[in-house]
Formats: C-alpha cells, structure tokens, sequence
C-alpha cells in the first residue's frame, strides 16, 4: 500500500487512475466494515519494538536505569543505552519499569472455562495411573481467562492436570498463541500425586483410619507401578519388542530422564517420605504444593530438590497452625535454601500470581526472592533459563511495562509483549467495563 | 501421650481468654497515620480510646499520665474491618427444606469457637455479617457479630447495635435445590420472582386476617379463635414494614433488576444486592433504588452466572453512584479484605479513600450500623486494627486489632496455637489441604453428588 500513496502525490496515469479508484473502492470498504463492527479488533502484533529510557528490573543482572531494551524476531535482541533501530515501533518508558514476563509455576488456566459445568473440566481424566494423558492437549487457546490473566504481566504458566496417581502431563504454555504447539514452552512434567496423609478437603470426611490405610495402599501401588516401569525401561533400553502400553511408555520417559517428575506432597510426613522415594528410586523431581514444607525446611533443603510451593493465599494446613503458615511457606523454604518458585494453583485467577508473590514477599520472603520465584527460579526448575525468566539479550520477549512494583495492586501495567509478540491490553472484562461505565441509557426509561 | 499432649494445648489456649478479657480498656494510640475513612487521613495522630469508645482524636493529646500507650509511630491506623457477607463462626449455613424459611435465625447456631474468627482478626476484620446460605429464595435471618474471640457464650459474639437483616437468594443456587433438587418451584429465575411475591403476597393475607382477627376480638362475647401463627409470615410482614435489611445473593442484571422491580411494587427499599456480579450491569438502578452492592473484588468462571464478570465491577458501581462494599464469603479471603479493596485500585483506579470505604464505612451503611462502626470518629466504637503500613499495599501487615477497646490480636505476643476447644478423643491432628467451610452452600451437599467431583470447589 505505501506504493500507492507514493504514486498517487504523482500525475496519475490511466494505470495509476485505475489503482487511485482501487484504493478509493477498498478505503470506501474500510469505512463500510468498520460500520458493520461494534469496536476494533485488537490482535497480538508482532514487529520490531525499542523500548525507551526504561529502569530494566532484569532480575539476573541487577536493575538498569535510563535504558533501552529493542525486541525482534520474538526475541529480545539488545538491551544498552541510546538504542536505534530501523523501522522500530518506538515505546517512550520514561518514568517506567520494565519486568520479564511472570510466570505460575501450577494451575488449570485453559483446562477449564466455567469450574461447576462439568463439560468444560479438561484437567482430570477417568483412571489412577495415566501419566500419558496431555494437559498440552486441552489446553484452549482461546480460554477467555488467558487474555484476563496475562494484562497482569503472567506470560507464562504450567498447566497442571489433576486426579489420580499419576494423573498426566502438565507442560509449559505462554499465553499467546492460536494452538497449543504455538503456546508450547518446551517443558513438560509427569505428575505423581504422592500418596497422602492429609485430607484432600474440609469435606473429605475420612476416619483417620481410612485415610491412613488409604495412604498406605497408595504407596504399595505406586511401587508396584514403578518397579513395572523400571523394568519396562529396563527392557526397552535392551531393544526389546514391546506391546503397546502407553502408560509404562510415559513413566518410563521419566526414567530415562527425558521427562521431569513434578510430585505434589503437602503433609509434613508425605514429603518426607516422598524424599525418600526419590533418593531409593534415584529419579529428580520437583516437589509441589509443599504446604507443611515450613514444617521439615533443613530435610528439604538437604534433599536438593527444588519446591514449587503455592497457593499463598491460602488457609493454614491444621487449625492448631498459626494463622499466617501459608504467608510464610515460601520464605521459610528459601532461608532454608531451598529454591522455590511460586503457583497460585487457580484457574480463573491466575491473574493473581502478583498478589500471591507480594503476600510471600511481606511474609519472610522478601521482595527480590519473591520475584525471582515466580521468574528465574521457575524458569532454572523447569530448565528454561536460557529462554525466559530474565530480561538478558537473546532471551524470549516476554516482559510488560510497568508505572510501579508490579506485585502492588495500584501499579497499572501498560504493555505486554509475549514471544516478541505486543499482546493487545484488553480482554471480555475490560471490554464490559468500557461499554457498561457509562451505560446510555441510563437511569430514564 | 497425644492425649496428654492435647489437653496440654487446651491449657495453654486459656491464658489467651484471660489476656484478652483483662486488656486495658483504657489507652492512646500514639503518632499513628490515622486513616478516619469519613474524615481524611492524619499523619502523627493519636486515637484515646476509652470504655470501648473513642474519646478524642488528635496530635498529641493530652491524656492521662497512667494510660497504656500503643506507640504506632510510622504505622497506619484504620476502623475495624467489616464483611457484610460471611459464614464464619455459624455451626450450620443452610435450612435447604424450603423455597422460604424466613422462619430461621443464624443467631441459633453462632459458634464462638471456630479458629476462622481468629483468622479474620488477624486479617483486621472486626464485624462480620454472618448469613444463612443461599439455597432459598427467601432464606433465613442473619445476624451481625462483633469478633470477640475468646467469649464461650454463643450470644456474646451478637452486635446489639445491629438491626435485622435476612437472606434472599436469586438464581442458580435456589433453582438447583428446589427445581433439581427437589422439582419444586422454583426451577428458572421466573420461579424465583413467583416464590418471592408469592411469599410477599401470603403474609399481607396473613396481616390481614390477624387484623379482622384483632377487631373480632374486641367485640363483645366475641367467640374469634386465633388464626395459625406463623413466625415465617410474621418475618415477611416485618421485611415489609421496613423493619428488616434484605441482603440477596444475587448475580446476573436480570435478576438484580426483577428484584428491584418488585421490591419497588411492594415499598421496600431497604435492600443490599450481595455477590451481584453483574451488577455493573444495573448500575443506574441500583444506585437509584438500594442500599447498593456488597461484592466480590475478582471472583468469577466458576459457575456459569458468573462468567460475564468484571473485577471492574467495583469501580463501575462506585463511579455510578452505588453504595459499595467488598465482601469474602470465605473464611479464607476474609483474612485479607484490605487486600481485596486494593485490588479495586488496579482495576478501575479507585482513589484510597474510595477503595478502603469498600470495607469500612460502607459495609457499616449496608448494615444499619455506621453510626457505631466503620470508621474513626469520636463517641464510635473502638474497633481499630493498625498496620506496619498502608493497608492497600500489598506488604501491609496488620500487628493488631482491637473490637470494642480490646485487643483480640496481636501479631508480637499471640501464642501461635489460638484454638479455644480441642477434641481430646482425636489422636491426631487432621490436616485440610483445602477449605470449603465458610461459604454461602454448606448444608446442601446431600443434593448434589451426581454434579461432579469439582462442583464443591467453587459454590458461592
């Protein structure tokens, strides 16, 4: 199109009349389209974006002032002063904060639209043992809680599946993208619920002897799987030809140590225990959920398994707890030494990400712990961090501009960019409050 | 040796009563940032509480040369906060056996002992609204209490101050224990406005006939019987003397709007919407005909009435003119409402004395009590909570809080454990990795075990 602007500052020619009346029709029918729609379509946009005199929270490479950070090929290619580019999208950040893309180490976000209608639940599978089941898989693009969620600068989230033993895979999503495969981060985790000596809810109405027989039971099938999938490994690596078990094929991936073990314990006793297993069974994991971790920090901390700990805004595990546990959890764990990053483990408010990382923060954590969880710890624990979890040259562009601390709720966040991607500020909630704020008509009849 | 472990802690819960009992009734809140709510902000100013109340507020005071100084120099002084929708310390939510059981009072079932009162203290609520459930259309009494932790009797709990409010229910909630449930009216939201006129309708009947009733009686050799008394009819008449807040579970505009219409129809105007997430909707009508809208900050998606949400919703209902609170209705959230007005702040721009009205002053309008509580002004109540700093700061920590003059928390000197009754017969702990007392359908379950292993999840 430029060409035509060009040509038409010219003396138009019967050619260059023909593409004037072309540009005339198609400029008419930009107006008539723009009357038939109720707004404008804002789509992620991709492009050469130079982002001006910004303080860059890098989080690995301390906090720079007055700087430039240009991304490119969904990349951010260079971070410096004084940056030129050709053709670049300018961005003025004076007064402003650039972060790297937050990401939520655990939730349903796209497994599930409504939580009660059961027809949009994707998280759980029919069976115990069905580690082969794909989170990636049902994973929605299109959610309309995606868009809700990264306008608070969450760009990235593990998609959790749920339910029994093993209950599936869950992988690494960034929240742009039409398919799955676009979203796909490159880490994926097979979860093991370990067996539990806790209840899974106040309405889990279990004796305690039941949940302790329960618990046991677990633990003897879990070893009977694992030593079949050791041995279905064991016969695999020796080339033998084996009858299609998806299952075993799945657990034995993990023992082979191409795919992560992300295992969920919560009671103080169930992650002891689940240590334990880890070290007999010679397999590395990531604990999740770790709820009771406060309670045995120096036994995790010596066990060198990383914790991906949340909600933190939850209730404390028992009523004889002190009320803040929860708060404190995660900052308990790092003074341990242990590397923690954080999960909301929501699905509709994963948007609260921030909020759970400030909480942890005021409650031991510490500001710069509590960023660094829920962005370059999550991104060493899931391998990643020569992808994301920083603002470093060559690194994904996943990152959003800030007036403020993004985990304060008054800070109002202004750009998005998602793999390189400006990521429009808008979603349905947005959208309901622009139409409904001045309601015309109003009260009159 | 659990045993003896247990009865252990009950011991050592005592201490707690005593301190809490005996705190002194008389002291001065020095130096603080003192967030009035109604009157601006005062940096390095003192609150002199006494008996309960506040005496005086203003910098450097002069009080007594014996009185108890709290020294609050560089932390943040606020009222007490309310939640005028929650479910904690009540031992039952839900009367599920009828469309209306207006007949009910959750003053009955107060339970003074539920470690979720503590929890709240802790998060600087003072006053909670404490509703019966939302499985009725018409549902039962509530009551508000004052967070006075540590009283074993169950009334010591009750505002006095308060007047009456009672539940209604709109919505999927009522269609799906009635209509699903039960196949009772109501099944669709045409059914739930029928059950309310019908109700309204039938105790005018009532009114009636205790009139003709009344007249017949004073005739001479009269031989009138009384007709039935009906405590569910008498509560009816009252909601429409004006005698008694309606406070109703609502979500969708449709609804909001129906009940506003009849409401209109019968002179009743003494109605806050609750939840009414979709209220942003109806902005102009509510701000025009109730007592406005007592929220949630950002909950939605999950049930399908609340999926077209907002968490703008606070700022649309604000700026049009609503009366607006922020409520928990969950013994979780409600440990940090400072935290949840916050959020009204990233979504919408509230100023900070919009977004703390959120949980304070206006709750107490909503309510019927803002000329005891919601906000620090001479002759109110002492129910104040300081924090290490801002409250809509997301770092803010709140250290203490009083209710009526008495500290019941204290973030420095409390005992970790502060459960008031332990079950000696339990041998172990048991551990909840998730919580879902405290919420608007407890009671019901027994109707709902085929709607899917997840439905409990979320069921405001």
């Amino acid at each position: 199109m430029p060409n035509v602007w060009a040509e038409m500052n010219g003396k138009p020619s019967d050619m260059k009349a023909f593409k004037y009346i072309l540009l005339v029709f198609f400029l008419g029918l930009g107006i008539f389209c723009q009357a038939q729609e109720d707004g404008e379509i804002l789509k992620p946009q991709k492009g050469i974006f130079l982002l001006q005199n910004a303080t860059l929270v890098t989080v690995t490479k301390g906090i720079l002032e007055n700087s430039d950070l240009l991304i490119a090929d969904g990349l951010i290619q260079k971070i410096g002063k004084n940056l030129s580019f050709p053709d670049a999208q300018l961005i003025d950040c004076t007064g402003k904060f650039i972060y790297p893309g937050m990401i939520d180490s655990g939730n349903r976000l796209g497994l599930v639209e409504v939580n009660s209608v059961s027809e949009t639940q994707d998280f759980m599978e029919i069976g115990n043992v069905t580690p082969n089941m794909q989170a990636l898989t049902a994973v929605n693009p299109n959610a309309v809680a995606i868009a809700v969620t990264r306008v608070n600068g969450v760009t990235s989230s593990i998609a959790l599946p749920s339910g029994g033993l093993f209950p599936g895979t869950a992988a690494l999503i960034h929240l742009n993208g039409y398919t799955p495969d676009q979203m796909y981060g490159g880490f994926k985790g097979v979860i093991l619920n370990f067996p539990s000596s806790a209840r899974t809810s106040t309405y889990d109405t279990r004796s305690e002897e039941d949940v302790q027989k329960e618990s046991e039971e677990a633990q003897k099938k879990l070893d009977d799987i694992w030593e079949k999938a050791v041995s279905y490994h064991r016969l695999k690596s020796a080339g033998a030809m084996l009858d299609y078990y998806p299952e075993m094929e799945h657990l034995s991936k993990v023992i082979a140590g191409e795919i992560s073990l992300m295992i969920e314990a919560n009671a103080a006793v169930d992650i002891r225990r689940a240590i334990k297993w880890v070290k007999d069974n010679n397999v590395t994991a990531i604990l999740t959920g770790v709820s009771e971790g406060w309670r045995i920090a120096e036994e995790i901390a010596s066990s060198g398994l990383s914790v991906i700990a949340g909600p933190v805004l939850t209730i404390p595990s028992r009523q004889s707890d002190r009320y803040d546990a929860a708060y404190t959890n995660p900052g308990i764990l790092v003074k341990a030494g242990v590397k923690v990053a954080l999960r909301t483990n929501d699905a509709e408010n994963v948007r609260n990400l921030p909020f759970h990382a400030g909480f942890a923060a005021a409650y031991g954590m510490g500001k710069e712990e509590a960023l660094k969880a829920v962005t370059i710890h999550a991104a060493e624990i899931f391998g990643l961090d020569h992808q994301i979890g920083s603002l470093e040259e060559g690194k994904m562009g996943n990152l959003f501009i800030t007036d403020g601390d993004p985990f304060e709720p008054r800070t109002q966040i202004s750009h998005l960019f998602i793999q390189g991607y400006k990521i429009p500020m808008t979603n349905r909630q947005i959208r309901l409050y622009q139409e409904f704020n001045e309601r015309s008509p109003g009260l009159e009849q | 040796m659990k045993h003896i472990f247990n009865l252990l802690c009950l011991l050592l819960a005592s201490p707690f009563l005593v301190v809490a009992q005996n705190a002194p009734n008389r002291f001065v809140i020095k130096n603080g940032t003192v967030l009035t709510i109604t009157n601006g902000t005062f940096p390095k100013t003192d609150v002199w509480v006494e008996n309960g109340k506040i005496k005086q507020i203003g910098q450097d005071l002069k009080v007594p040369a014996n009185i108890t100084v709290v020294d609050a120099s560089g932390k943040y002084v606020m009222p007490g906060i309310i939640d005028a929708h929650s479910h904690i310390a009540l031992e039952a939510i839900n009367e599920a056996t009828s469309p209306i059981t207006s007949e009910v009072w959750m003053g009955d079932v107060i339970d003074p002992f539920d470690i979720g009162i503590y929890r709240a203290l802790a998060g600087g609520v003072t006053v909670t609204h404490a509703m019966h459930g939302s499985a009725n259309a018409i549902g039962g009494q509530n009551v508000t209490l004052k967070l006075r932790y540590g009283n074993t009797d169950p009334l010591a709990l009750r505002m006095q101050e308060a007047p009456r409010t009672i539940k209604f229910a709109l919505g999927e909630n009522p269609t799906r224990v009635h209509g699903r449930g039960k196949n009772i009216q109501p099944r669709s939201r045409m059914g739930v406005e029928a059950v309310i006129r019908n109700g309204f309708e039938e105790a005018l009947q009532y009114k009636k006939v205790w009139e003709a009733y009344e007249t017949e009686r004073k005739q001479k050799n009269s031989t009138a019987v009384p007709p039935v008394y009906s405590l569910r009819l008498e509560t009816i008449i009252d909601i429409l003397a004006g005698e008694i807040i309606i406070h109703c579970h609502s979500y969708r505009a449709d609804e909001i709007y129906m009940l506003i219409k009849v409401c209109r129809e019968y002179g009743i105007d003494k109605i806050v919407f609750s939840h009414v997430n979709e209220g942003f909707k109806v902005a102009p009508e509510l701000a025009a005909y109730t007592m406005g809208a007592s929220i949630f900050s950002d909950w939605w998606a999950y049930k399908f009435e609340v999926y077209y949400s907002t968490a703008y919703n606070a700022a649309v209902l604000t700026k049009n003119g609503v009366l607006t609170s922020i409520n928990s209705d969950s013994g979780e959230v409600i440990r940090h409402l400072y935290h949840e007005a916050a959020k009204s702040q990233r979504y919408g721009g509230l100023s900070d004395e919009e977004a703390l009205a959120l949980i304070t002053i206006n709750p107490a309008k909503q309510l019927g009590i803002d000329a005891f509580v919601g906000s620090i002004e001479v002759g109110k109540q002492a129910d104040l909570v300081i924090f290490d700093s801002h409250p809509l700061s997301i770092y803010a920590i709140p250290q203490m809080t009083f209710v009526d003059g008495i500290k019941y928390f204290d973030r420095e000197s409390d005992e970790l454990d502060q459960r008031l009754k332990i079950n000696p017969s339990e041998l172990i702990e048991p551990i909840f990795l998730k919580e879902y007392d405290h919420n608007c359908m407890q009671n019901v379950d027994f109707y709902f075990t085929n709607f899917g292993r997840n439905l409990f999840e979320h069921r405001h």
